[in-house]
Parts: C-alpha cells; sequence; structure tokens
C-alpha cells in the first residue's frame, strides 16, 4: 500500500448537519408553486418569441417570407439570417464552457442548414399564442443537399478524435497483444452492441426570459446548468459589456446535462430584446426540445478472452460514436473497461462518425453509460460460458490499481458494493441457470452488474457572510438542477459554523455570485462544496479567534482546536458548558458581519498520482412475459461508494432517479430517426417513452462506507452519475437470466425480446 | 395554433345548426386530442362548438336490455359504471387501458371515437402526411413505421387508429347514434370508422354535420368470457403495439359465439367474422384458437419496423383467447 498523502482542512469530525437526511431546503418552494423558472418570469410588456425551425436536414434556405406572419396585428418582427445584427465573427467567442473542439453551431447566421430542426427564424410578438401562429405562416424555402444521419450506414467512415473536450481522456494506448491473446484464450466472446440516440427530456422545457432595462441592460433568467456560463456566451456573441448583463437561474426543472451549453432559445431572446429593445421570453416547445443536443448513438465491439478459471487475458473495447460535421463531441465510453478489470492484454479505441445532426451532449453519465453497459453484459456473458457466478468473475479480475494509469485508487469499495448489495438483494439464491424461474407466463430473471464513474473536481469559489443575529449567508454561482444543492451547502454551511439549517441561507444561480463552473458531472459537491467548506472555515477561524481573546470570555486562551460550534455557540471541547453566543462574540468584536470568500483548489498533486472513481453494483429482478415478451422490472438494488454521503435523503433521491433512468434506457428510450428525412421523428413524450410510475417498482438504494481523504476536503465523490451507470446491463442481465434471450441493442423493446423467444433461445 | 372562432352551444339542435352553418366548425367537448391537434397545426378548425355542457353524460338501460353510453359521459365515468363493469367488463378494462387517469377523467365517449392517429408524421407537419394534407404523401411508409398497421394499409396512409375503447366496442358489436340536420341516424360500430384506402383524411364516416349523442352496447356482454389485453412499449400511458379485445359465449365446455377485435394493427379496430367463426363449435381450450389467430392475421403485411406485429399479435390472440376462456395457455 502506498501512502496516502492527505489533503489540509480535510473534515475529520462532522458536526450536526453533514450525513444527516435533511429535508430540501427549498422543498416547500417546489410543492406550493414558489419557486419559479426561466419561463415564468415576468414584465410589463414582455413579448414573446418563437421559433420556425428547419424541415430539411442539410442545405441550404433560399427564400424566407415573412410577409404573412408581420401582416398579423401584434406580430412585432420576424428574425433571420437576413436580417441579423452583425454577431461575433470568430469561433472562440461562440464556445462555452463545455464546447469541444470545432466551431459552434450560430443560430440565424447564415442561409446554411446543418441538422434537421434547425432554427430558421424568430417571431416575435405581442403574446405567446400569436407568435406560435404567425410561426405556422413565415414561408421557408430550401435547397436541400443529400444529408447522412444514419450511423450504421458510415459507421466505417471515421475518424480518432483528440483530446476534444474539457474531461474527455483519450484511450489509453494499448498493452500487450489483445488480438493475440484473444485468438489464443481458452473461452472467448466476442459482441457487437448499439446504443439508441436519446434525447434529456427534463420536464422543464428551455426558456429564456431576457428583461430589458431602460439604461440598456438586461436581466436574464435562462434554464440553465451555469449562469455564468450563460453570461459570458452572451456577452461574447453580442459584445455587451459584462456589467450590462445579469443572468439568473434559481431553479432548473431538470436538466440532465441539456444545461450545460447555453441553448439557441437564449440566443433568440437576447437578440430580440437588444435589437426590439423589450423584454422578450422564448421558450421552446417540446418537439423542439428534438433540436439541440442529445446522448450519441454509439456502436460497440467488446471481445473477452479468459482463461478456464475466469482470468480476463484478453480485453478489446471499440466504439464508434456519432458527432456532427460542425463539432467533435467526445465522451469516455470504452476506458472504463480498462479501468475496470485486471487484464495484460488490453485495446481500447474510440472513434467518431461525422452525421448531419446537432453536436451531441453530455447526458447524465456521459459514455459511461454508453460503454459501460456494454462491458458489464459481456462479463455477464463470459460468466455464463465459464459457469462462472457473474460477481464472482467480476472478483477475479478485481484491481486495486487502475490499470489504465499504473496508479492507485484514493478509495474503492466496490466489493462491499458487491457484498452487501448481493446480501440486500438475495443473490445466493440464485440458480444460474437460465429460465429456472416462472410465475405462471412470467419467467423471473435475476442480473447484476457493476458501475464505475469520475470523482471530479473543479475550482470553485464561495462567500460567506455571518451576521451578528447568528444568521449564515453563503453564495456561489452553481446551479440547482433538482440535484439538492441548495440543500448540501447549506448543511456544509451549517455544520462548519455549528448553525441550525433555518440559520443558514444558500443562494446559487446568479452569474454575479462568485466564481463555479457548470454543474454538471458529479462535481458540485466536489467543487462548491469545498469553496463553501472554506469560506466557513474562514468565517468561523475569525469568530473563533475572536471569541478566544475576548477578555474574561468563557473561551479566553483555549487553543483553536479547543473550540467547537454548536447551536449558534461557540464552546470549549472539554467543557461544552464553557461557551458563549455568536452574538456576543461578535458584539464585544464591534462586528455587525463576518465576511469570508474562499476558493477551493483540487488537491492535484494527489489527483495525478490517483484515480478517484464512484463505484456502484446494481442488482435487478424482471418478470418477462413469455409469450408477449413484455418486460417488468420488480425489483433494483443499487449499492454505491461515493465516499462521504453528505445528505443521504437527497443522495438517495439522485441514486433512485438513476435507476428509473436505467430503466428507461435499457427498455424504453429511444429518439426515432427517419434517415430519409434526417429527421427525428418520435419528439415528442407521448412516443419517446421513458418510464411512468407503473414501470417502477421497488427500488433499494445502500450506500457503502467509504473513506477518502483524498478526492476533497470533505471526503465526497458526487452521486449525479453513478446512478445510472450499472442499470442498463443488470436489465439486460436479468432478461437473459430469465428468458435465454440475449439482446444487445438497447433499448431493449418488446420486438427485440420476441425475435429471441421465437427464434430459439440464446 | 391558428385563429379560430368559438361558441357554445346550449342544446343539440343548435350545435347541429352551427355545424351545419359554418364551414370548417367541429364539435370539441374533452378537447383531449383536438386541442393538441390544433398546437401541433395537424387539425385547422375555423370554429369550436363546444357541446361539453349538453345534457349527455348519461349511462342509461334500453328497452332491449342493453346500455346507452352518453357521448359526452367521461371515459372514467364510463369505465367505473358498475352496470358497465358488471355487464361489459371487456370494455371497462379497455377504457382503463387508454390514456392516463387524467386524461380519462377529461376525454369524452364520442371524442374517443373520433380521436386521430398517433402516426409521427401526422403530428409534424414538417413532414409529407396524406391524412393531414391530402396529396403531400405517406412519410411512414418509407419512414419510421414501427408502430404502424399491417392491416387494411393502403399505398396513401398506413396509420393505425390509437383507441382502446374502441376495439372493445368493436367487438361488442356497438351502435353508434348519431344527429345531423337531417335527423338521427344509427351507424353499425364496424362501419364507423373506415380503412384508408385512397382518402385516408376520413378517419369515419360521421359527416362533417353530425354529432355522436351516444354508444348503444346491446344486451349480449360476454360477462363471464371477456378480456382485454394490450401489449405496449411501457406499462402505462403508451398507445397498443397489438390489442385484443376477446369475447367467448361457452357452453358445457363448447365456444357457441366468439368476438374478436384487434386493436393497434388497422386504421380501424379490426373484426373478422371469418376467423371468429372457426372458433365457434370447437371445445373452450388453448389447443382450438390457433386457427382463428392465423386467420385474422391471413392478410398481415409488416413494413420496414414493424412485421414484428404479426408474430405479435397472434400470441397477444392466443393469450387473451386463453384468458377470456379461463384456461391454461399451452
Amino acid at each position: 500500500m502506498i501512502a496516502k498523502p492527505s489533503i489540509p482542512d480535510v473534515l475529520t469530525e462532522p458536526g450536526a448537519h453533514i450525513g444527516r437526511p435533511a429535508r430540501r431546503v427549498d422543498g416547500r418552494l417546489k410543492v406550493t408553486g414558489g419557486a419559479k423558472y426561466a419561463a415564468e418570469f415576468s414584465t410589463p410588456g414582455l413579448a414573446h418569441g418563437y421559433i420556425v425551425s428547419s424541415t430539411i436536414a442539410r442545405g441550404r434556405i433560399t427564400r424566407i417570407d415573412a410577409s404573412a406572419a408581420l401582416a398579423l396585428p401584434g406580430v412585432l418582427h420576424v428574425f433571420t439570417h437576413e436580417n441579423r445584427p452583425s454577431l461575433a465573427w470568430f469561433d472562440r467567442k461562440w464556445k462555452d464552457e463545455d464546447a469541444p473542439k470545432g466551431s459552434p453551431f450560430r443560430p440565424l447566421y447564415d442561409a446554411e442548414i446543418i441538422h434537421s430542426l434547425q432554427p430558421v427564424a424568430l417571431v416575435v410578438a405581442d403574446s405567446f399564442e400569436l407568435a406560435r401562429y404567425a410561426a405556422r405562416l413565415v414561408e421557408v424555402e430550401y435547397e436541400a443537399a443529400p444529408h447522412r444521419t444514419d450511423l450504421h450506414a458510415h459507421r466505417d467512415d471515421t475518424y480518432t478524435p483528440g483530446k476534444d473536450k474539457g474531461g474527455f481522456e483519450p484511450p489509453p494506448k494499448p498493452r500487450g497483444d489483445a488480438d493475440k491473446a484473444l485468438a489464443e484464450a481458452e473461452m472467448t466472446v466476442d459482441l457487437e452492441f448499439t446504443q439508441a440516440t436519446e434525447h434529456h427530456n427534463p420536464m422543464e422545457m428551455h426558456a429564456s426570459t431576457v428583461v430589458h432595462h431602460e439604461d440598456g441592460t438586461l436581466t436574464v433568467y435562462d434554464k440553465t446548468q451555469g449562469a455564468q456560463n450563460s453570461h459570458t456566451w452572451i456577452c461574447n456573441v453580442f459584445d455587451l459589456p459584462k456589467s450590462g448583463v445579469r443572468v439568473l437561474s434559481p431553479f432548473v426543472g431538470g436538466a440532465f446535462g441539456s444545461g450545460l451549453r447555453p441553448q439557441h432559445q437564449l440566443f433568440m431572446a437576447v437578440l430580440a430584446a437588444t435589437q426590439l429593445k423589450r423584454s422578450v421570453r422564448v421558450e421552446l416547445s417540446r418537439p423542439q426540445m428534438f433540436s439541440f443536443g442529445h446522448r450519441p448513438e454509439t456502436i460497440q465491439r467488446v471481445a473477452l478472452g479468459a482463461s478456464r478459471d475466469g482470468t480476463l487475458t484478453a480485453l478489446i473495447h471499440e466504439a464508434v460514436q456519432e458527432s456532427s460535421q460542425n463539432e467533435n463531441y467526445v465522451e469516455v465510453v470504452v476506458n472504463w473497461s480498462g479501468q475496470q478489470y485486471k487484464c495484460d492484454n488490453v485495446r481500447l479505441d474510440y472513434k467518431l462518425c461525422r452525421l448531419d445532426v446537432h453536436t451531441p451532449l453530455d447526458q447524465r453519465a456521459p459514455g459511461a453509460a454508453t460503454g459501460v453497459p456494454a462491458i458489464e453484459i459481456a462479463m455477464d456473458e463470459l460468466a455464463h460460458k465459464l459457469g462462472m457466478d457473474p460477481i464472482e468473475l467480476r472478483l477475479k479480475n478485481y484491481t486495486d490499481v487502475d490499470p489504465n494509469t499504473g496508479n492507485p485508487f484514493s478509495s474503492k469499495e466496490l466489493r462491499a458494493c458487491f457484498a452487501q448489495g448481493a446480501e440486500r438483494f438475495g443473490w445466493a439464491g440464485r440458480n444460474p441457470t437460465p429460465r429456472s424461474m416462472r410465475d405462471g407466463r412470467q419467467l423471473i430473471g435475476w442480473g447484476m452488474a457493476a458501475g464505475v464513474w469520475d470523482a471530479m473536481q473543479g475550482q470553485a469559489v464561495a462567500k460567506a457572510k455571518l451576521g451578528i443575529d447568528g444568521k449564515l449567508v453563503v453564495g456561489s454561482a452553481t446551479a440547482d438542477i433538482g440535484t439538492g444543492t441548495y440543500t448540501v451547502m447549506t448543511q456544509i454551511a451549517a455544520d462548519i459554523l455549528g448553525l441550525p439549517l433555518d440559520d443558514v441561507a444558500f443562494h446559487l444561480g446568479d452569474s454575479s455570485l462568485p466564481m463555479a463552473p457548470i454543474e454538471g458531472g458529479s462535481w458540485t459537491v466536489s467543487s462548491v462544496g469545498s469553496a463553501v467548506k472554506a469560506a466557513c472555515d474562514r468565517v468561523r477561524d475569525r469568530l473563533v479567534g475572536l471569541a478566544i481573546k475576548m477578555d474574561d470570555g468563557p473561551l479566553a486562551g483555549i487553543g483553536n482546536e479547543e473550540v467547537i460550534l454548536a447551536d449558534g455557540h461557540l464552546a470549549a471541547r472539554a467543557d461544552p458548558s464553557r461557551r458563549v453566543s455568536i452574538t456576543a462574540v461578535m458584539r464585544a468584536a464591534g462586528l455587525l458581519t463576518i465576511e469570508e470568500e474562499a476558493r477551493s483548489i483540487p488537491y492535484y498533486l494527489a489527483r495525478s498520482r490517483h484515480t478517484l472513481a464512484t463505484h456502484s453494483a446494481v442488482f435487478a429482478e424482471v418478470r418477462v412475459d413469455e409469450d408477449l415478451g413484455t418486460v417488468q422490472v420488480t425489483r433494483v438494488v443499487s449499492a454505491v461508494a461515493a465516499g462521504r454521503i453528505i445528505n443521504p435523503k437527497t443522495a438517495a433521491s439522485q441514486i433512485m432517479g438513476a435507476v428509473v433512468w436505467g430503466i428507461g434506457m435499457a427498455l424504453e428510450e429511444e429518439t426515432l430517426t427517419d434517415h430519409t428525412l434526417g429527421r427525428y421523428v418520435n419528439h415528442d413524450i407521448a412516443e419517446y417513452h421513458i418510464p411512468v410510475n407503473a414501470d417502477v417498482h421497488d427500488i433499494d438504494v445502500i450506500f457503502v462506507e467509504e473513506h477518502d481523504d483524498l478526492v476533497n476536503p470533505l471526503g465526497a465523490k458526487g452521486v449525479g452519475e453513478i446512478g445510472i451507470v450499472g442499470v442498463p446491463a443488470a436489465i439486460s442481465n436479468a432478461i437473459f437470466h430469465a428468458t435465454g434471450v440475449r439482446v444487445r441493442d438497447l433499448p431493449i423493446t418488446v420486438d427485440k425480446i420476441l425475435s429471441g423467444l421465437a427464434g430459439g433461445r440464446g | 395554433m391558428r385563429a379560430f372562432t368559438y361558441s357554445r352551444a346550449g342544446t343539440l339542435d343548435e350545435a347541429v345548426r352551427i355545424l351545419t352553418g359554418t364551414p370548417g366548425a367541429r364539435p370539441v367537448a374533452g378537447g383531449t386530442n383536438l386541442l393538441d391537434l390544433m398546437k401541433a397545426d395537424a387539425m385547422r378548425p375555423a370554429h369550436l362548438v363546444d357541446i361539453s355542457r349538453l345534457p349527455l353524460d348519461q349511462i342509461e338501460e334500453t328497452p332491449d336490455g342493453g346500455l346507452r353510453l352518453g357521448a359526452l359521459a367521461r371515459n372514467a365515468d364510463t369505465a367505473y359504471d358498475d352496470r358497465v363493469q358488471t355487464r361489459y367488463p371487456m370494455l371497462s378494462k379497455a377504457i382503463l387501458a387508454g390514456a392516463s387517469a387524467q386524461l380519462r377523467n377529461m376525454a369524452t365517449n364520442g371524442g374517443n371515437l373520433l380521436q386521430r392517429t398517433r402516426c409521427y408524421y401526422f403530428y409534424d407537419s414538417g413532414t409529407a402526411c396524406n391524412k393531414r394534407e391530402p396529396g403531400s404523401g405517406c412519410g411512414a411508409i418509407t419512414g419510421v413505421n414501427r408502430i404502424h398497421a399491417i392491416l387494411g394499409a393502403s399505398e396513401h396512409c398506413i396509420a393505425t387508429h390509437p383507441s382502446d375503447m374502441c376495439v372493445a366496442l368493436a367487438a361488442l358489436d356497438a351502435t353508434v347514434q348519431v344527429l345531423g340536420p337531417k335527423g338521427g341516424r344509427a351507424i353499425p360500430f364496424a362501419a364507423f370508422h373506415r380503412l384508408p384506402g385512397d382518402t385516408p383524411h376520413l378517419d369515419t364516416t360521421l359527416a362533417a354535420d353530425e354529432i355522436i349523442t351516444a354508444i348503444d352496447l346491446p344486451p349480449q356482454g360476454f360477462a363471464r368470457h371477456s378480456t382485454y389485453l394490450k401489449v405496449r412499449d411501457r406499462a402505462s400511458y403508451a398507445f397498443a403495439l397489438v390489442s385484443v379485445a376477446a369475447a367467448l359465449e361457452i357452453e358445457d365446455g363448447t365456444v357457441r359465439a366468439a368476438r374478436l377485435a384487434l386493436g393497434g394493427v388497422a386504421h380501424k379496430p379490426w373484426r373478422d367474422e371469418q376467423a371468429e367463426a372457426m372458433l365457434v363449435g370447437k371445445p373452450a381450450l388453448a389447443g382450438s384458437f390457433a386457427p382463428a389467430a392465423r386467420a385474422i392475421l391471413r392478410d398481415a403485411k409488416g413494413f420496414e419496423h414493424n412485421a414484428f406485429k404479426i408474430e405479435l399479435a397472434e400470441r397477444a390472440i392466443l393469450r387473451a383467447l386463453a384468458e377470456a376462456a379461463g384456461v391454461e395457455h399451452p
């Protein structure tokens, strides 16, 4: 074991709030309608924009005739590429924090059409209904060019991307000779997997309300995962002074990655507001929610070679994924396989194929939710061939060192996830033979899979202001997309300063607050939480410093470390009856407020010497109708190791929600493309299926104890993504166990199971 | 949504008069489908006649021992009506298999009959659709057609009718009562919905100036041996890939009468009396059902993505008949 350095200021002794299942501090606002979302802000004289979308996938606009729309009383203007104002020219001005390499899409920039549903005009009118009606009257003529949207047809026309996006790591160099080892292996599987295109479909549609003030400044209510990202982007694109724009996003009705990049409704609303010098709102329709980023369709090959005892001797994981013509969207799909399993001969390969689609966009566990199911189904198939228990096979090839880098994990309690998940699920009672359990016409199956995700951290800044009344206000420009950011940041701050939760207010979603990175990738607790801790630590230190210097005070002269904070008081650790209130300390010092700001900086040295990751083991029970091929997921147990859990209640909600999404990914979610038209066709949530209540049964979440002094001062890794990663494979493996039918093409719809049931088994 | 005018009819006669005298007028009651379609620009009525407050919301006994379902009785009230549940359980089950609780609370029986296809292309005004824009072409035939028809389709349209309730009503041989400017008429259920042919923009034989007033159920409800089976992509709130209304009359273990209607496979609920006749006189055992299941599908034709429906329909029929008969599925 390598001696581990630890992070300075690491939280060793949580107080009253960290680790407790606090209720959401914003819960009441949410259930009473008090929480306002981007499209709910209004102002007198607000105008409404509606977007006209392209009907072709590629080509040019040859004519736009908006006269019929403009003739309607109440229609203010129709913006097109022909009448737009001068906009930024350089690509870098159009880049945002999450932009990959390439040339970002520029709405209404020129006549060129690069994907179907591309916005081609914006109608602005006095009412939403009028704008929507007028949008139907805008005549657009196109000169169509040949398009390509079919990944399967173009899977051989690929290129290898570089490090083309923040957070992306190209696959490591091959180890050993995987192809030779595969050819010589005693036991092999060699399989192809496909993963359908998925759209994020948060409940709240993208919207921006831009309030235009008399002095020309703008207040922008935007649906975003990064108020500062939107702020910077608007200022760059429209050449606006930073001080003249403020972006607010206090509540977000789900985003799942769709708010990581500023979307075109923001552009449209700002365009109209600045040109018309009027307040404007633009909200997308549900079909228009399919007009920007998506989880890319992917084709994968996983080939495994093993000796008869289950030792992996060859591991090949190749992926071909779609990107757009204008940007290289990349995500980590194949690297996980090399990280999860010990094997001497490994070849990982990741390629992109350019299609005439909008650039894909990070979607919950981007890459991992695509790649991990492939390796985890392949491992299950190998286990079945070997006659080994799937957990035993995973333990046989378990590693405490990341084989991709040779570095140890900062912590990895995946063994405990297997053990505790299996125990809770009752895995020991499983008969490994497919089709061995049934209830009438229902075939019952049990499957499992492992999951993995990064424990990332970025720099962030928070400020904390303690008042003499003992109330604390903390702020950072991060987002709460339903994840619980408001609550956990409040807990961290309250914990450090020994305050009740009600005495702490946390502010977010405001570009004028201290810097925070876009909220995604499960790094918000790690990044912003560490900044909140650092700022609150400074306030605490000042407060304690004042208390121990108070002449005749109960804490006079004792050491800083000997002071504890609880219930709005400072007390001596050894004798808590020696105590003084925060108010008394500040009054004595003649201070009305104590205000501190702090930047959290990831512990780069430790991070460079370790792999930091969350892990999970997911167990699923399915009932498959033998006649009809329908699947019910009756039970899921997800055991997660993610370091310290700040709030077991909101964290469990995250995992539960991710399991639901995993059920959708396994069985339902798929954006269907008409390749003749190059167009998504099921662009509404009646026909784009996500799980409904009737699809969701028992979900049991376990947080495995995991201690990590390296990940950040909180020891918390984040739980936004890990919940989904193992679920699709666990369900697919359970379906095989139930039926003997393997479906490697997600989602596993009735037709695919039926063809297996009808066409012989296995 | 295009601009439209609106009026509320005080009486049924007034509603018919408005429909007759106003070009582009349509009745609206629950509005659960019509308003969506107007927003999608798939329907563009110039005038809406609100009939939702007319007194057509009763469920009443008929002199012949059947039941009359008011056109404006809500789907939920119909499904949970004691008489419907006891005497026509297949119909209750079919209604409850459709939509969501909220939609069923709003949607009326008459409107259920008039709901329009869920074909993607019908809803997307950026694509061709002969049902929406006659003569523009059919996007689905060469496009994504996983949810489309396998029976009775034409070269102009392969859309399916989305209703669950109508599949049960077809199996029950219900009658649709309508009122027009020339008075009332009764349309046998089988003649109410149409096949697309070369006029796919017409879903039904109801004239533009006619209003559905009631749906009459005959006395025979097949309460002892019937079921509605719906196969779909998720457990609720999804349209049928295939659905089956199966009803049997069994005496001494022998089938005396049989009804079989399929949903999700054609432009209308699909009946085939020849196939039904093949069940009559046979023992009410699972082994008797396959010839009828094959017969009803004998003309089935799959497109690129929906050929699976043929096998799925056959399996669903066998399963539904076994359930209706109360016998073990083999």
